[in-house]
């Protein structure tokens, strides 16, 4: 099964593309106009105020919400891609929550996430060892602590191949350990063509750049 | 190792959905609870006239079946919505109609499956003739599907409301009426000699139509609530 977690799919997420993009969440606009082009091997960090949209931004790539005006595109190999197919086959999305149940072991939480993304179990169970997560794996969820749930759920990136990462506040309640741990298998991924959009407050331990998210002060403005 | 690549996502979902439905709130044991106790209090409030009970048994067991269908329902989608499992559960290849799809054929199996088991019990309590077993439990396993894939649609919709549980209840008691209607028809037209033919193949139909179309509804329902 390693050979698969490299080769990449032929639909596989090459580029993203974000043309004149809006977001508007209750009514105001959090920002606009805003152009993006990340390619394979590259890592952007979103940066702004609390409440200027980074978190919408990625929802919105994910597509769990719809942008208010602009184009979102996801290129391949042989060119532009379905959305919906990107989103459902090529997309990691690690949110504020981190998307476990109170009740079910972190090991039978793993097995179901992983093939749900479509991974291996041989990918899982290397997740699990790279994260250090053997001892954890007997244990309810609700056990764990806020960085120990941060690292199942980063653990999960690993246990199913996909090219997008679209991580929200990531570092926050990891230790420094994990961190670094974390900025390895960031880096591994870069290397093998993956792409990294990731809102941050603290800078990524990995070389990224950087798109500020400023909001629109009265007639909307470009917001780099 | 993995491969079936199409099914092995979904048959994950369903073993992990239908482990959820049984420890949900209580899980069915609620539900079941909730039926026994209405087929004890209604012969309290009725008096215990034989002839009386027997009369309205298939009725009130159908009656009390579609609100014992509703218990369980408010949690269907609300804790994924809540953890953010929503979230990545719209991220996965098969897409949101048939992760609500699963969840409702789990709900089914763990909740509408012990109630119909139950329903010969509660009815024959309550003085509907023994021979009305197997259809009493056929009538209500059909119904049963119906409730779980209407009542997720009411689940869907009340995502992110304060008061959901009181929301599901309005939007989906109407849409129960057909089945209650049909299922005890065809428990009546069963006691009184007449062709269950038509009363079954109704419910049948019922259950089917909202098997197909109400996949469609919560995806959209969930997809509202997330953005």
């Amino acid at each position: 099964m390693t050979e698969t977690a490299d080769a990449p799919k032929p639909d596989a997420i090459c580029e993203l593309v974000l043309q004149d993009l809006a977001v508007t969440r209750g009514g105001r606009v959090l920002f606009s106009e805003l152009n993006l082009h990340l390619k394979a091997g590259e890592a952007v960090s979103l940066t702004g105020a609390n409440g200027a949209g980074k978190t919408s931004l990625l929802r919105v790539v994910a597509g769990l919400a719809q942008p208010s005006a602009g184009r979102l595109r996801y290129l391949g190999q042989a060119g532009e891609l379905d959305p919906r197919e990107a989103q459902s086959h090529d997309i990691h999305f690690a949110g504020h929550q981190d998307g476990l149940k109170a009740q079910a072991t972190v090991q039978s939480e793993l097995s179901f996430w992983a093939r749900w993304a479509g991974g291996s179990m041989a990918a899982r169970d290397a997740a699990v060892q790279r994260y250090g997560l053997t001892p954890l794996l007997g244990l309810e969820t609700r056990r764990l602590s806020a960085g120990q749930r941060r690292r199942v759920a980063l653990a999960r990136l690993a246990a199913a191949p996909r090219r997008l990462w679209l991580l929200d506040e990531p570092m926050a309640p990891l230790d420094i350990a994990t961190r670094a741990r974390f900025a390895e298998e960031m880096v591994g991924h870069l290397a093998k063509g993956g792409i990294i959009l990731a809102a941050v407050h603290d800078p990524l331990p990995i070389p990224t750049r950087e798109v500020r998210l400023v909001r629109p002060v009265s007639i909307p403005q470009e917001a780099k | 190792m993995g491969q079936g690549m199409g099914r092995g996502p979904i048959r994950a979902l369903f073993g992990r959905e239908l482990g959820l439905a049984l420890g949900r709130g209580g899980g069915p044991l609620l539900a079941l609870g909730f039926y026994a106790g209405v087929a004890v209090l209604l012969p309290l409030a009725e008096g215990p006239d034989p002839a009386r009970l027997a009369a309205v048994a298939p009725g009130a067991a159908f009656a009390s079946l579609a609100l014992a269908s509703l218990l369980t329902l408010e949690r269907l989608f609300e804790r994924d919505y809540e953890d953010g499992g929503l979230d990545l559960l719209t991220l996965g290849e098969p897409g949101l109609a048939v992760v609500a799809a699963v969840k409702c054929l789990a709900q089914w199996i763990a909740t509408g499956l012990p109630l119909a088991a139950v329903a010969p019990l509660v009815a024959i309590t309550l003085g509907a003739a023994p021979s009305l077993a197997p259809i009493l439990f056929l009538a209500s396993l059909l119904a049963g599907l119906g409730f779980a894939f209407i009542g997720g649609v009411g689940a869907a919709l009340a995502l992110g409301a304060r008061r959901g549980g009181v929301l599901i209840a309005v939007i989906v008691l109407p849409l129960f009426t057909p089945l209650v209607v049909f299922g005890a028809g065809a428990v009546d037209a069963a006691a009184a000699g007449l062709n269950i033919g038509p009363p079954l193949a109704l419910l049948a139909a019922f259950s089917l139509f909202s098997v197909a179309l109400a996949p469609v509804a919560m995806a959209a329902a969930c997809r509202n609530a997330l953005s």
